[in-house]
This record gives C-alpha cells, structure tokens and sequence, in this order.
C-alpha cells in the first residue's frame, strides 16, 4: 500500500484524479439519492406557493440575515415540539430556493410563528423589539416601516422561480406587482386577483398597519403570517402524511 | 511589482484588466436599478486602478533573465500583508457584533450595521480574508521550496491574489448593501462566485505547472494538502452555488436546490468548507512550517499517508451531521454521524504526527513564541476535532445543536488552529521572505502570544458554559410536566456569557494588531536586496535526513 503510494506521489496528474475520485464518493452516496427516492419528501396536494408580497418578504428576511439566529427546523424532540409545535416535514420547505433551516437559535425558531402574534404585534417588535420584550436583544429593524418595497420586478422574481421548479403558472407571473399591491389592500380592485390565484385562505391586508403602498414591513410581516401555514401536513397523523 | 513582469506579461495584465472593466461597466449599466449596479462599479473602478497602475510602468525595463535562478516571492509577501489586513477588519467587526449580542442597540438604527449583515462580514473576512490570503500567500511559497522551481511565471500569481481578493471585497461590500444568498459561508452572488472560478481555475494551472517543472521527484506532503485544498473547495463551490439569476442586471438568484436536497447540499458544502479550506489548507502550512521552524524531519511518512486520505475520503460524508432530528433521512444523518465518528482517526494521526515532529525540539516550543504558537495550534487541532466527532453523535447533538456550544466549537477550531498555524507561519515566513535575522521584536510575539492563548480560552469556555445551559434551559421539565422556562430566560441567562465572550475576542483583536505593528517594523527595517536563488539541492529537513542534534 505504501509502496503504492510512494509511487503515486510522483505523479501529479495521478494525484489530482485519486483525490478528485476519493473526495466525489461520499457527496454523491449522500446527496443523488435524495433526488430519486421518492419517500424524501412528502406529497401535499393543495399546498400553495408564495404569493409575490410573501416572497418578497422572505427575500428581506434573507437580505437581514435572519437566519443567522432564528432556525425554520423543529425537530423531532419533545421539547421542541411542545414549544414551537409539530415537527418540521421535508415537503414544507419544498418551494424555498434556498431553504432557510438555519443552524443557530439566538432567538426562537420561526418554522411555525405564522398566525401566531397579530400583525401589529409584528410591527412593534421589528419596529423596536425591547418594546414588547424589554430583555430581547434583536436589532430593531425601524427603518423597514421607512422603506417602500420594490414590486415592479417581481414578475422576474416568479420566473427565475419557475425556472428552477416552482410551480408559478403564467398568469401569477404577469400579475406579480398588482397582486403584491393587492395583497396590502384589501379594498383595491387588485385584492381580488390575489385570492383568485392564491386561494381564498391567502391573508389580504394592511400588514404594517399603514395604508398606501406596500412598504418592506408589509412584505416582511406578510411572510412571517404564512410560515408554517403553506400546507397542513404536518397537523395531519403521521400515516396520513405520506399519501 | 509591475517591473518585475516583461512586457508581454505587462500587455496580458493590460488585457486583462480592460476585459474586466468592460465586464464591470456592463454589469454597473445592466444593474442601474438593482444593488448589482454598485457592485459593478467596484469591479469597474478597481480594473481602472490597475490600468493606471500598469500603465504608469509599462515603459520600465524588463526584469533580467536572471530571475529564473530565483523563487518569486513577491505574491507570497503581498499576501501575507492582505491577509493580516483582513485579520484585523474580521476580527473588529466579529467583536463588534458579540457587543451588539449584549448591547442590542449597537447598529445605530442603520440596515448595513445589524447582527445579521455584520456577520456574514466577520465570517467571510476571517475565513476567506485572513485564512484565505494566507493560504494562496503560503502556498506559493511552500510549493516553490518543495519543489525547487520557481513560479512558471510573474503574472498568474498576481490574478490570482489580486482576483481573490477583488472576489473577498465584492462579497463584503454586498453583505453591507444587503447582497446575499443566505448560505452559510457561501454567501456571495452568482457574478461573484463565477469570478472565483475563474481565479481558482487559474491557481490550480499554477500548481500544476510548478509541479510540472519540480526538481524533486516526490511531491512532498504539504503539496497533497494544499491540492486537495484547491481541487475540492471547486467542487464545492460550483455545485453548492449552482442558481438561476433573476435577469442580468439583478443580484438576487435563486439556488437550484429546495428544501431538504439544498439543506443537504448547503451542509455537504458547509461541512468540508471547514474541511478542506479550514483544515487541509493549513495542514498543507502545518506540514511544512513547523518541522522547518523546528528544524526536524515529520514523525512519519505513513502516518502522514494514512491521515491525508482518511480526511479526503471520511470528511466529504460528515455534513449530514448538521441536520440531525431534522426533516433530512434518517440514513443520511446516521451516515454523517459514522463518517464523523470515524474522521477522529484521521485527525488525531495528523495532530499526532505534528506533536510528535517536537520530540527533540521542546527546548525551542519554550523559548521560542512561533514555535509555540504552531504547538499550540496542533494541540486545538486535536482537541476541536475529538469535540466535532463528540458533537456529531445523534443524542450529543440533540443538546448541542442550534446553541452557542456550536459557537465555541468553530472558534475553538478557527481562533486555535487556523489563526495559530497562521500566525506561526507569518511569524516564521516574515524573516525568510524579507531576510531578515527574525522578527522586529520576539517580545511582542510572545505578547501576541499570550493574548492570542488568553482570548481563545476566555471565548471557548465562554461559549461551552453559555451553549450547555442553553441546551438543557431549553429542554428542562417542571414537576407538572411541562416546560420549565420560556425562550427569553434561556436569553438573559446568556448575558454574563456573551460579555465574556466579547472580552476574548477584544483580546484575540488585540493580539492581532501587535502582530500587525511587529509585521510593518519588520518590513520597514528590512535590507533591500531580498531574492532567494533557487535551491540545487533537496531540503535536509522535508527529505527526513536532518543534521544529528547535539546528543543524538
């Protein structure tokens, strides 16, 4: 064997291949099946996608690096149930290019905050969050009130989606900017089309408690409201699941 | 440095940089109405910068052929001096936000100055920055006296520095303006990571040339490490950040992967980014840097053999580790967690086989600081894998994961192995590369020291208190059964532990900038005439056949 070698290490080219060979082994045992094996992720018929202000809203969280202290993963604990509610399914984070599990709770994890504190709540803790919580030590994201959110590229935003399998049909992606108008505004003409699209169980609303149009608060809240509530799957007993 | 190039090397240099300029303007017009316009300008505006620059001594004379007796050492000393400039920026801006976790008010109510950009910025600067420059700084070196050849040529080794770190400022200033991926350690935007590429590429052509002109007919040993450094780092790189762009002239891509193939991806990447740039790197600079510094051949070849394929093979199967009791397949986690148990083998053969390279050499680890901190570093190398293997079993992780004992864990590992390998690398490099007897003053390496030992230990332990009383805060039951305390007292229990934390960091910081201060003396009061002829004979001390110590 080390005679082997010792002749091996006189090659370059040789070298290059007999690592290039030994590091791919374990990545493709581990990683290719889990495209194939039809068990890894559950089926959710009816489970809907992001509406364009929701997805908007996940990219702020991402742009703030949220993820960095709050996880999207509960796992299959006691504890962790009892506290955030039942565990986290593959099939929930189908949609989310790129997942956001996280890997750090400094703050609580979010799989499932969705519907759990009101809108105006949300508002007040982003806004400064020592105002509901005075020993939080979260940055307050104030300026996110301040800021307008751009939606007129949205349209692209559901395309790139699309293109790596999402299934965003046309229509959504041609209407992308008005139904994120319409999703804040719940008596413009535009709200209509967002639950036409989304479902009725879409929340339509002024999310940052402000009418007008849509700030990056509307889009962040919008967001955290659906975590968690993008199928029921995971309500559901586990031999159901899987069907 | 442009001197040094001949004119044809000067007129690539020229098309080169125009090429990126254009690339720059393209992407500064295409991206008006997005961040990726800035991001643009930047590419452009440092382009321009180079143009002038060539162009200022585009008409000096060509270096004399005299040069191909000599290594070209010039890359190797810009990178260390980069390398330590990002030391200081990822390590001010790391303490910073360990403030801002005990003074949440610290980012001023601005976007660019909250945790979670500031974050990626500490981690991209320290790892990629600091560890980064050091790598492609040392490894020039090493494989130059490896192989007794010199660079195959004076400009390749300029794209790559100055393109990597081009690649360093354009993730950093993205984070700030809110650029990101969102994956850990792989932060940076489709432009950028298909400009890494690029200068990767480019690097892996140098390697391969050198060694293609070696006089030794060995590779010898760090060589393995640092290829394996730069062959899977691509591999990684390029599968974990495959995406879809939104247009041309958006930042914003979307990852190829959803859900739990990309958890699974992102962590496969995530896991062997500490393997193969965290730790074959500097074992490649480990492997040469201390059996010169102590003037002793490496304990064993075998050995040496055995733990360099052990951690190509059982790393690339330990990220699953990361996802343990989540929605990932059971059979990938346990896989993860066999593979991780296993790697021990491995790690501990290479710390072994540095510690034991000292038998003989204890007299110099006492007296001499550099030494000392390259002990110090294969010590940390040991104790931080034994901890990963620890952490990656199931019911160990299920206490471990998500809290500060991960925190620790990785500092253990970067501020103890990697900065300390580095740093003994610098410290011994310094005086090589700019002939001098040795530092400016040893008194301020064993301050460095010190400060370095004594920030890492007031972290770690920091870290282990907060993130086990986090673990088990989280999981505490009350006699009616139901859960003992609320997420925000799990929160203000880690107050004291999070002031500590940022006080060893303070003290790491502060070792670094003496460092800095001693570096820039050093270089400051350093002859002029600094080549190094190519050597004609194998080196004593890698080819195993030292001077017989007194004694012996």
């Amino acid at each position: 064997m080390f005679g082997f070698h010792y002749r091996l290490e006189r090659k370059a080219i040789g070298f290059v291949l007999a690592i290039i060979g030994v590091a791919s082994i374990g990545g493709i045992v581990e990683i290719a099946p889990l495209f194939t094996i039809h068990q890894t992720v559950e089926a959710a018929p009816g489970m809907r996608v992001y509406t364009p202000l929701e997805l908007a809203g996940r990219n702020i969280y991402i742009r703030e690096g949220c993820y960095a202290c709050h996880s999207q993963m509960i796992r299959t604990l006691r504890d962790e149930v009892e506290r955030y509610g039942p565990y986290s399914l593959a099939v929930e984070s189908k949609h989310d290019h790129p997942m956001l599990w996280g890997s750090k709770r400094t703050g609580p994890d979010l799989a499932r905050v969705g519907g759990k504190y009101s809108d105006a709540w949300h508002v007040a803790h982003l806004n400064n969050p020592r105002a509901v919580m005075p020993e939080s030590i979260m940055p307050a994201y104030a300026w996110l009130s301040r800021t307008a959110l751009r939606i007129d590229d949205l349209g692209g935003h559901l395309r790139a989606l699309r293109a790596v399998g999402v299934p965003y049909t046309d229509e959504m992606i041609a209407n992308a900017p008005a139904d994120a108008y319409g999703q804040t505004a719940p008596d413009s003409p535009q709200a209509e089309g967002v639950t036409k699209r989304y479902g009725e169980a879409t929340n339509v609303r002024v999310f940052d408690g402000t009418p007008g149009d849509p700030t990056e608060m509307d889009a962040l809240v919008a967001y955290l409201q659906i975590l968690g509530r993008l199928t029921d799957a995971a309500h559901k007993p586990v031999a159901s699941a899987g069907r | 440095m442009i001197a040094q190039l001949t004119t044809s090397e000067r007129q690539f240099a020229m098309v080169t940089l125009i090429l990126l300029a254009v690339a720059g303007l393209v992407l500064a017009i295409a991206g008006r109405d997005d961040l990726l316009g800035g991001q643009g300008l930047l590419i452009f505006l440092a382009a321009l910068g180079g143009i002038f620059a060539i162009i200022s001594k585009y008409y000096s004379p060509e270096p004399s052929e005299g040069r191909f007796a000599y290594y070209y050492d010039d890359p190797t000393k810009a990178g260390i001096v980069i390398a330590m400039v990002w030391a200081v920026i990822g390590m001010f801006v790391g303490d910073w936000v360990a403030w801002q976790l005990v003074y949440p008010d610290l980012a001023f109510d601005a976007a660019w100055s909250s945790f979670g950009r500031l974050r990626p910025v500490h981690t991209t600067s320290v790892i990629f920055g600091f560890g980064g420059n050091a790598l492609i700084a040392t490894s020039l070196y090493v494989l130059q006296r490896t192989s007794r050849a010199r660079l195959p040529d004076q400009i390749s080794p300029w794209f790559v520095l100055f393109g990597y770190n081009l690649f360093c400022l354009l993730a950093v200033t993205g984070y700030l303006m809110g650029i990101t991926q969102s994956k850990e350690y792989a932060e940076p935007e489709w432009y950028a990571d298909i400009w890494l590429v690029i200068v990767w590429v480019v690097y892996f052509a140098i390697y391969m040339r050198t060694l293609a002109r070696r006089k030794e007919p060995h590779i010898y040993v760090a060589n393995w490490y640092y290829m394996a450094f730069i062959l899977v780092v691509a591999i990684l790189h390029i599968v974990n950040n495959l995406a879809v762009p939104v247009s041309f002239g958006h930042a914003k891509s979307y990852s190829s992967f959803s859900g739990v193939q990309d958890a699974m991806t992102q962590w496969w990447y995530g896991h062997n980014a500490v393997a193969f740039f965290l730790t074959a790197g500097f074992l490649g600079m480990m492997y040469y840097y201390l059996p010169k510094r102590a003037n002793r051949p490496i304990f064993s070849y075998r050995l040496s053999i055995i733990s360099f394929w052990g951690i190509t093979f059982f790393y690339m199967w330990a990220g699953s580790h990361h996802l343990h009791y989540t929605a990932l397949p059971h059979w990938v986690q346990t896989l993860g967690m066999t593979f991780s148990v296993m790697l021990l083998v491995p790690s501990w053969a290479s710390a072994a086989n540095a510690l034991l390279t000292l038998n003989g050499a204890w007299d110099k680890v006492r007296d001499d600081a550099t030494l000392r901190f390259m002990m110090v570093a294969a010590v940390f190398y040991g104790l931080s894998t034994f901890e990963g293997s620890f952490m990656a079993i199931r019911t160990v992780n299920a206490l471990s994961h998500y809290t500060d004992w991960t925190v620790g864990h990785v500092h253990a590992g970067a501020l103890g192995w990697v900065a300390m390998i580095t740093f003994g690398a610098i410290y011994a490099s310094v005086p090589w590369l700019w002939k001098r007897e040795g530092m400016y003053s040893a008194r301020l390496v064993e301050v460095h020291f010190w400060l370095a030992v004594a920030g890492t230990i007031v972290y770690v332990f920091a870290m282990w208190n907060s993130g086990i009383i986090q673990g088990l805060m989280w999981r505490t039951y009350n006699e009616s059964g139901t859960l003992a305390y609320s997420f925000i007292e799990s929160v203000v229990a880690m107050r004291p532990y999070y002031i500590a934390r940022a006080i060893g960091g303070l003290l790491f910081l502060i070792g670094a900038i003496v460092g800095c201060y001693n570096i820039w003396m050093t270089i400051r009061t350093a002859p002029q005439v600094t080549r190094e002829p190519v050597s004609s004979t194998p080196d004593s001390v890698l080819v195993g056949t030292p001077a017989l110590q007194p004694g012996e």
